[in-house]
């Protein structure tokens, strides 16, 4: 277990993430709700779990993120400009021509990305890729991937879930940010993709629920799935989309909204 | 002409070789191995050779993350299927972010003739020609089956080929060296240039040993290289004759005829291009009766060369 003076950290780090989602986004559209339901599970991962030296963000053993949900790549900036890799000037940059803050990553153009995603379902394809390289390389790191409720719709993840059922690929550790929402409302309404423990253990998974905004939570089931020798592992986080701002949260207006000026201040506000 | 080896064959023998030699060679495959050759690879490497059933979307992904991880992955299925059932995984994870993955697409054109329009691959190129990072090949033999298999463990970035299922004549030299982009003058000629690619090449010499005896001079041109195109060696080569004509067992839209229309399209070189009509496929007994069927014939490039020939 950490100790609570890290946990403090991370949780530090992460309203500091989610304040400068709201800076990137200012009044303009751009997926906040996705973003901010993400935030703890990014902020864990790059300040608490992952082998992850900003310095060298391409060393070979580094852990692997891969974030299947592209839309939710603010969280990723945020904590990327964070740890130093890019200037936090380029905040001010967002979708704007020639950024590399694209509206979903490139990884040609941001260090520290390690895929090109955004289009979805094809995340935990690409790190069953990474993950069967790494075997024959006889490399032993972790691949961590944030996949959406709501992209569990797409037929690819669950031809991904299968090969690394099949293949054992206990290093694959996959978040699902189950925040309930997608673009046009309710999951349970809209499109139904649960139940998703039981999906997971039939597909031969390992599976947990958790608190997606709880770090002890978060650091816990990380934990147990790396005691994992043959299976890879699903931790189901229960998320809020867009937490962290009081009127964005649940609210799926704001899985591609902007913000009126004065929501801009009130956002801020709320997390200083 | 000597029949060859069917290019699938010597596209599994030269992967085998290489496969030797560099340790970062895998094979993926969707079930098709005995067809697509990459059982070789299953049975001298079966750590590097990766099952992923029948599951094209997830398959080409992999390997795009198995790039990621510094392998050179080789990713096997029919063209059809391959390029049509997992296009979106080929743009978003091969040709965007320029991973470093090599598309095999085995059976193409009407090559499985047997299995009918689901099975044959009469718009591959088209669909790889649209997308920015990728090179597209196709083969003419198995002489330069061989020879673009080691380009593409060469080269560092995404590449498409193309396979045909059955043997094909012999055309180029024991000694002929791929170069990217380069057309291959196979036979020379003053009044019309046939660019053809795949078996349509020797079909077109056939076309211009016909035509010396009526007295019409045909220069044959191997393009093996759909894209990149050497655009000036097309135009010097174009203009050289004056006239064009474009043969391939490909849809008309977007394939061969496509580009070289679309490179000479500064010239006032005409052309004709034989292709597939914008039809798709069928079963047929035998691949001869689809040619026939299909105007991919000998009387019909005769025609196409009388046609140019007329506005010249």
């Amino acid at each position: 277990m950490k100790a609570q003076y890290e946990i403090e950290l991370i949780q530090r780090k992460a309203r500091i993430m989610r304040k400068n989602i709201v800076l990137m986004l200012k009044t303009d559209k751009g997926h906040l709700g996705g973003s901010m339901s993400i935030t703890d599970i990014v902020a864990s991962l790059y300040f608490g779990v992952m082998n992850f030296d900003p310095k060298d963000p391409r060393k070979k053993d580094r852990d692997r993120f891969i974030l299947s949900k592209g839309h939710s790549v603010l969280a990723q900036y945020a904590a990327l400009i964070e740890l130093g890799l890019m200037p936090a000037d380029l905040l001010d940059t967002l979708k704007s021509l020639g950024s590399p803050l694209q509206g979903h990553p490139d990884m040609k153009l941001f260090p520290g990305i390690e895929a090109n995603t955004g289009a979805l379902g094809q995340g935990l394809s690409l790190a069953n890729g990474i993950a069967l390289a790494a075997r024959l390389d006889r490399e032993d790191f972790y691949i961590y991937v944030i996949v959406g409720d709501g992209e569990l719709s797409e037929g690819q993840n669950w031809e991904a879930v299968m090969a690394s059922a099949h293949y054992k690929l206990n290093h694959v550790i996959a978040f699902i940010d189950n925040n309930a929402l997608q673009a046009t409302g309710p999951i349970q309404r809209r499109f139904n993709t649960q139940p998703y423990l039981q999906k997971f253990l039939g597909f031969g998974w390992n599976a947990y629920e958790i608190d997606g905004h709880s770090v002890p939570e978060i650091l816990q089931a990380v934990e147990n799935a790396k005691m994992s020798t043959d299976k890879p592992t699903a931790i189901i986080a229960h998320t809020v989309k867009g937490k962290g701002v009081s009127f964005a949260e649940n609210n799926p207006a704001f899985h591609h909204n902007n913000m009126t000026p004065e929501q801009y201040e009130q956002a801020l506000k709320e997390l200083m | 002409m000597k029949l060859g080896k069917a290019p699938r064959i010597a596209y599994g023998e030269e992967l085998l070789e290489l496969a030797k030699k560099n340790q970062d060679i895998v094979a993926l495959d969707a079930d098709l191995s005995k067809s697509t050759m990459t059982c070789l690879i299953e049975e001298h490497f079966p750590e590097r050779f990766f099952e992923m059933s029948i599951a094209e979307q997830n398959m080409v992904a992999t390997a795009a993350g198995m790039a990621l991880k510094g392998k050179i992955p080789f990713v096997n299925s029919f063209a059809v299927f391959l390029t049509g059932r997992a296009f979106d995984q080929i743009r978003q994870s091969v040709a965007y972010p320029v991973t470093n993955v090599k598309l095999c697409g085995s059976s193409s054109g009407f090559s499985d003739f047997g299995d009918g329009a689901t099975h044959q691959s009469i718009e591959d190129l088209a669909l790889m020609r649209a997308l920015p990072n990728m090179i597209v090949l196709s083969p003419v033999d198995e002489i330069e089956t061989r020879e673009m298999v080691k380009f593409m463990v060469a080269h560092k970035g995404p590449v498409y080929i193309r396979l045909d299922r059955n043997e094909t004549p012999i055309i180029l030299d024991q000694d002929y060296r791929f170069v990217l982009g380069e057309p291959t003058l196979i036979k020379p000629g003053t009044d019309v240039t046939i660019f053809g690619t795949g078996q349509m090449v020797s079909l077109s010499l056939n076309v211009r040993e016909r035509l010396e005896k009526e007295g019409v001079s045909c220069e044959i041109v191997n393009i093996g290289t759909i894209k990149p195109m050497k655009r000036d060696a097309i135009i010097a080569l174009a203009e050289k004759t004056g006239a064009v004509v474009t043969v391939e067992e490909h849809n008309v839209y977007g394939g061969l005829g496509s580009a070289i229309a679309e490179t000479l399209m500064k010239t006032k070189v005409p052309i004709v291009p034989i292709g597939v009509k914008d039809r798709f496929g069928q079963s047929a007994k035998t691949y001869p009766e689809l040619l026939v069927e299909y105007g991919l014939t000998e009387d019909a490039v005769c025609e196409a060369v009388k046609e140019v020939l007329a506005v010249k």
